[in-house]
């Protein structure tokens, strides 16, 4: 069985999104001049997801990738919901009140995000009064707290995440009478999802993770070069200051069940994570709950199933570790990727194959004739070589796709090989998880020009 | 690298310079040590300031000086023929699509042909010859059409076969040429010497020459240029010439009166390499293969090849950031392309090797056409730039015509092609440029086909009417920035793309037009005419009618309602403008002229009429949106519309009425259609257009009424022999050349501009005489179609040139309209034209070296055309009143 150039396109475009920001006279005065997205699935349903959004209300792009585990339903709903609570955090006290007040008579009320979507990316209709009640609730206490004082985009970060966190669970203990809505909630809270989000205001650049996602930062050297740097730390049994948290957070006399195999309670791979109230609930809450729950939940053996050594919840927190960063003319693009990519690709290679896709030019030595002797001949060779170096490059229109070819079809000399990515996109559903995880990415370009001219100001 | 190519080019003839200069720049030159370097300081005041020491600037200061005027000062910032100049591939070449840069390229080579023996400096004058390539059969076309245009002027010329060309140049390797065309003529020069010599000459007749001097600004008092502000002083002037080639359009920025000089650079590369074994004789011709897009030319025993690639990289969009063109990166992988090319060309070179690749930024407009000519809004402020890559070629020639504009108030030919103000300051954008000319670049080496359309810098200006229009298939053009549609695509009905549309014969629109055409003749068509230029003049007292009968040729004091066709005539009586006035009122006239007179006849109206505060004369082309309704149905549709009646007895042809239509009052409606057809153009304030465009096509639609574009327009003017200004008539036609004499009134009692031309022409005859030609042995599917620029050919000797032309579907026949002109047989004078030489001559119209037996006729058919009203018998009587 073999696919052939056109059908393996097809499939790796199927999910390709892209958004420019648009230039006004000419002018594009946002830091960010669009970016590339795209999902490759591997588990089916994927359990991927992946959000873009511009707050409307104060300046900033949002973009995040969400990793969902133990099904969709948890990744789902915090693609949906968060980029809302992390909008809301920053809002002035003057607008959270324009908002309430817009709300309780009954007015339009002003649009707090402008979102850009893949058609594929969709919202759940029936939950979105349920959530909104909650997101209402959450803006209610935020008038109440009115601390008067500005708000820090890393505290608005953290305090999102938290309390998105906090409402999944609440929804799945109080319930909801109708009962899709119900299951619903119980799916959402029971199932898990990391979250890595970038927030983009002018030179300033925040990462917020939660999890085994990870952005990073596509740097071009004054040599023309490509190098990676990290902005987030992943959140698994291999970052030793992680496996460190979660051990002073518990009684010493756990420290040998915390971490086994790598996975805490040897069980869950991310050490962050959104939903997963397996391991935040008491073990009394959660019987409570799935008894009184739905039967589809009762029969459900990975919800009934308790992790072994459970003495002392939570073990698991949805808390983001965030990184500020001010941007600089040479930081050229940021990947937000989910494991899926990590694990197949080392970052400086996405540094190399973003940087020499988004400039469009194979980073290759000029060349200069000097004092040497070349003739005519000799020049035109090495320059149609270096040329068809370069056309594998122009094949995608979109850089997260062209990571994805590269992610799945390198061979070992580093180059796509189509062969190997015939056979890895034909896999069967079943197999395909056993050679590669779902992938999802999300490359957002920078404006050099307008971060040149913040620097200049400051 | 560079520092070396810079000395093969230059300073050994610096020693052959005149004393006189030789003084001021020789001594900065062995002082180089001091602090001082500007020893001689500038003057005062100069009758003109040139800035730029190009070929440009010196080609202008020597046709000055040659003119006898010699108060004449030449800034340059650095060094002279330092910029592009230098980089200059030093290719003559008269092989030129549009005729007058034909004409400025042939008289540049004639001029440096003799400029050694004039000046006793170097210029390196060479005559080498060019071959053009032709990888296709439209290429061979295009080439042929130009080999047309060359032969009529003398200038030998011959299409040759693929094994002719290995004999002109052995190195050629030619199995993929169907043909190519030989310019023995053409010829190589030093284009740094050629500068130099250029200025030395001018040097000896006065001209004084100053290096490293900048112009800051340009000072502009009431309108006119004042002097300039250098970094060395002020200079007092009358005459400013821009002549900073790529800097042009910054210099012009950096007054208070900005003078927009729409041009961009683009790097442009190519290669030197070292001589060959045997070196390379440097009388071989120089190589242009345009399917290549490269051209090759000997140089020092070894070639000198670059091209115009397809992706061109333009520079300095922010500004300029160096003072002289410094060594710019060379760039392989973007050259190698054209590397690729020329090795198929010549794959003999593979072996030869490489000097350098040279990067030298030439300028490019957003026509591919130079810029000359006076800012319209600061007299005395000249400009000579934007190139697009063919200085060397243009410069003697260009400078001429620029002195004799100076020097005369204007040029000996008509040069509107190249005029400046045929841009307004739309086109002065930087981003437009900078697509623009990403464009343009690509475009000179690229098929001219007949009616092509840029692509980008698009949608700029439109009428409200657009989205309405495109969503009803509309295919667009642009003139002047305005988009105006060319016809209509129906429905279900595909077209070829862009690309596989290019062809010199039948186009796939044909039948589109023809049954828009058709629709014309029998019921109603709605044209949108809104890009015309539309003036609005009034005064308080008489101030008005005066001033423009003594603008205008023909009488102007008519009733009021009544619209004049008349000409804005020069002092030769040639046609500046070409337009149709309405008498609004006792005091007030509206006034409508083609799209791209806009600054043009601005300018013109400005500097001429009296500077009176109680007249006024306001732009209004923005205000209104014209729809033309052209058919016999058109007065049936405006009258159901207005409750008014429209008949001939209510509604004389040539008038003007506001009247209400729908819902909409203060409709201007006037009775022409600017084809000759019966029907109405409608000036409607753009607020309202939506809706009587809506009005118009519901209430049209039980009379059979469908959108057009300009196609059939043209189609339908041509075979009623209506000429358009700035096609057929330019400033060198006269009314009495074209069969107009009766749109000007010679005795209205009062003096007009050009009135005394017009008497003696009325009385000694014209020497040129436009002319209709119906092609007659000419197949529309099989043979090519005429565009115009054609040789015309009576008895056998060519006699003029085609203007225009268009297929007429009510003859089924081919229009053609040119100027037919009497040159003497022996001494090729020119003599009078008269009724009988047009009468009793045999024609032939010459289409890329291919005849066809053509009818010529001095007066439109009229029996044909039936279904006319009074009106257009006025309109066309007019032409019978001779």
């Amino acid at each position: 069985f073999y696919l052939t150039p056109p059908q393996v396109n097809s499939i790796l475009k199927a999910n390709e999104y892209s958004f420019k920001v648009p230039e006004f006279d000419g002018k594009n005065v946002s830091s960010v001049l669009g970016f590339d997205s795209n999902q490759l699935p591997a588990n089916a349903p994927i359990e991927d997801r992946r959000s873009a959004a511009t707050c409307l209300q104060t300046r900033g792009m949002l973009l995040g990738v969400f990793d969902g585990h133990a099904g969709c339903a948890c990744a789902q709903a915090v693609s949906e919901r968060l980029f809302y609570y992390i909008a809301v955090s920053l809002l002035p006290h003057e607008t959270l009140l324009e908002i309430e007040n817009a709300v309780e008579s009954g007015r339009a009320l002003l649009p707090i995000l402008q979102w850009h979507k893949h058609p594929n990316d969709y919202f759940s209709k029936e939950a979105s009064k349920l959530y909104f009640n909650s997101l209402r609730t959450y803006w209610q206490e935020l008038i109440d707290l009115n601390s008067g004082e500005t708000t820090d985009v890393r505290e608005a970060l953290i305090n999102a995440f938290k309390r998105l966190d906090n409402d999944i669970s609440l929804e799945a203990q109080v319930g909801d009478p109708n009962s899709f809505l119900n299951y619903l909630v119980l799916r959402v809270a029971f199932s898990g999802a990391t979250a890595c989000v970038a927030h983009v205001d002018g030179v300033d650049l925040h990462i917020a993770n939660t999890g085994d996602s990870r952005a990073m930062l596509g740097v071009q050297e004054e040599d023309g070069s490509w190098s990676a740097v990290n902005l987030s730390y992943d959140h698994n049994a291999q970052n030793e200051n992680e496996v460190e948290r979660v051990k002073m957070e518990h009684p010493k006399s756990e420290e040998k069940s915390l971490v086994k195999q790598d996975r805490l309670l040897g069980l869950l791979m991310p050490f962050r994570a959104f939903g997963d109230v397996k391991f935040k609930w008491s073990i009394e809450l959660q019987k409570r709950v799935i008894e009184s729950g739905p039967d589809q939940l009762n029969d459900n053996e990975y919800t009934k199933f308790i992790p072994p050594n459970y003495y002392t919840p939570p073990y698991l927190t949805a808390e983001p570790e965030v990184i500020h960063h001010k941007l600089r003319p040479q930081d050229k693009f940021l990947v937000l990727a989910t494991d899926g990519l990590w694990e197949t690709m080392h970052r400086q290679d996405v540094a190399r194959i973003v940087g020499e896709y988004l400039t469009g030019v194979h980073h290759q030595q000029p060349i200069a004739v000097g004092g040497y002797k070349v003739t005519l001949g000799q020049m035109h060779g090495l320059l149609t070589e270096r040329r068809a170096r370069i056309s594998s490059v122009f094949e995608d229109q979109n850089a997260a796709t062209h990571l994805i070819r590269h992610a799945v079809g390198n061979n070992e000399f580093g180059t796509v090989d189509h062969e190997r990515l015939s056979k890895m996109l034909s896999l069967p559903e079943e197999l395909a998880r056993m050679y590669r995880d779902d992938i999802t990415i999300i490359v957002v370009q920078f404006n050099s020009h307008v971060i040149g001219a913040y620097q200049n100001e400051e | 690298a560079a520092g070396m190519f810079l000395r093969l080019l230059s300073d050994v003839q610096w020693r052959a310079a005149h004393p006189k200069w030789r003084r001021m720049t020789s001594s900065q030159r062995s002082t180089s040590t001091t602090a001082e370097p500007h020893p001689v300081s500038l003057p005062a005041q100069a009758q003109v300031v040139i800035c730029g020491g190009g070929i440009m600037g010196t080609s202008v200061a020597y046709h000055l000086s040659k003119m006898g005027w010699n108060d004449v000062v030449l800034l340059e910032q650095g060094r002279l023929a330092a910029g592009t100049t230098r980089f200059c591939a030093g290719i003559v070449s008269t092989a030129r699509p549009v005729s007058i840069e034909l004409k400025m390229a042939h008289y540049s080579n004639k001029l440096y042909q003799q400029l050694e023996q004039e000046t006793g400096v170097q210029t390196g004058y060479m005559k080498t010859g060019s071959i053009s390539l032709a990888q296709t059969q439209d290429r061979l076309i295009s080439l042929k059409r130009i080999a047309s245009s060359l032969n009529v002027m003398g200038i030998p010329c011959e299409i040759i076969s693929p094994k002719k060309v290995v004999q002109l140049h052995p190195l050629i390797n030619i199995h993929d040429l169907v043909g190519a065309m030989y310019v023995p003529e053409d010829a190589l020069v030093s284009s740094a010497n050629v500068s130099l010599a250029l200025a030395t000459a001018a040097s000896r007749n006065g001209v004084q020459i100053h290096e490293r001097t900048s112009v800051s600004h340009v000072t502009v008092k009431k309108g006119r240029v004042t002097g300039v502000e250098t970094d060395r002083g002020r200079i007092q002037c009358e005459y400013f010439v821009n002549c900073a080639g790529q800097w042009a359009y910054e210099l012009g920025h950096s007054g208070e009166e900005p003078v927009h000089i729409p041009l961009h650079a683009c790097e442009h590369f190519y290669i030197l390499t070292h001589p060959l074994k045997e070196p390379l004789s440097s009388s071989l011709p120089t190589v242009v293969d345009p399917d290549g897009r490269i051209y090759i030319r000997n140089w020092q025993g070894g070639i000198l090849s670059g091209g115009f690639e397809k992706n061109p990289k333009p520079i300095f969009t922010e500004g300029r950031n160096q003072l002289e063109i410094q060594n710019l990166q060379e760039d392989w992988d973007h050259f190698g392309p054209l590397l690729g090319a020329l090795l198929r060309r010549m794959p003999g070179l593979e072996a030869l090797q490489i000097m350098q690749l040279v990067n030298c930024p030439e300028s490019f407009t957003p026509d591919m056409r130079c810029i000359m000519g006076e800012s319209p809004t600061a007299r005395g402020y000249f400009v000579l730039a934007g190139m697009n890559s063919a200085g060397i070629s243009y410069g003697g020639g260009a400078g001429k015509f620029l002195a004799e504009w100076i020097v005369n108030g204007y040029p000996s030919e008509n040069v509107w092609p190249l005029d400046l103000k045929r841009f307004g300051t739309l086109q002065s954008s930087r981003t437009f440029l900078r697509h623009r000319v990403m464009e343009v670049m690509p475009l000179m080496c690229d098929l001219k086909v007949p009616r092509w359309d840029f692509q980008t810098g698009r949608q700029l200006r439109t009428s409200p009417l657009y989205d309405r229009l495109d969503a009803q298939g509309a295919r667009w053009m642009e003139k002047h920035g305005f988009e105006r549609v060319k016809y209509f695509v129906p429905p279900g009905k595909d077209l070829l793309d862009l690309d596989h549309s290019k062809t010199f014969y039948k186009p796939d629109w044909f039948d589109i037009v023809g049954s828009e055409v058709k629709c014309c003749k029998e019921a109603v068509c709605v044209i949108d005419m809104s890009s015309f230029t539309k003036f609005e003049i009034s005064s308080t007292g008489d101030q008005a009618l005066e001033s423009l009968q003594y603008l205008f040729s023909n009488d102007l004091d008519v009733p009021v309602g009544h619209v004049v066709h008349t000409g804005m005539l020069n002092e030769k009586g040639g046609y500046e403008n070409d337009c149709s006035i309405a008498r609004l009122s006792k005091r007030s006239f509206f006034m409508i002229s083609p799209t791209d007179q806009q600054v043009h006849c601005w300018a013109w109206l400005k500097n001429r009429l009296p500077d009176d505060s109680n007249l006024t004369l306001e732009d209004v082309t923005w205000k209104y949106t014209a729809l033309n309704l052209i058919g016999p149905r058109a007065v049936d549709v405006l009258s159901e519309l207005s409750y008014a009646p429209m008949t001939a007895e209510h509604f004389p042809s040539l008038f003007c009425k506001e009247m209400s239509v729908g819902y909409a009052n203060g409709i201007r409606v006037m009775s022409i259609t600017h084809t000759g057809e019966p029907g109405f153009v409608l000036y409607i304030p753009i607020e309202y257009a939506l809706h009587v465009y809506n009005e118009v096509m519901n209430m049209g639609q039980k009379y059979g009424i469908r959108n057009a574009g300009y196609y059939a327009l043209r189609s339908l003017r041509i075979e009623k022999f209506f000429a358009f200004w700035g096609q057929d008539l330019d400033a060198f036609t006269t009314p009495m050349e074209c069969g107009r004499e009766f749109q000007v009134k010679l005795e209205k009692g009062m003096e007009f501009v050009g009135q005394e031309a017009l008497l003696e022409q009325k009385q000694n005859g014209v020497y040129k005489r436009f002319t209709m030609f119906i092609l007659e042995d000419h197949d529309t599917d099989m043979d090519l179609w005429p565009w115009w620029g054609e040789p015309i050919f009576r008895n056998g000797r060519y006699v003029g040139k085609t203007t225009s032309s268009a297929y007429s579907y009510t003859l089924e026949r081919h229009v053609c309209l040119g100027f037919v002109h009497h040159f003497d047989e022996k001494t090729g004078e020119e003599l009078v034209v008269t009724t009988d030489f047009i009468n009793q001559g045999e024609y032939e119209i010459d289409i890329a070296g291919q005849r066809f037996q053509a009818k010529a006729k001095l007066y439109p058919f009229s029996s044909l055309f039936t279904q006319r009203r009074r009106k257009d018998e006025v309109e066309l009587s007019g032409y019978q009143r001779e």
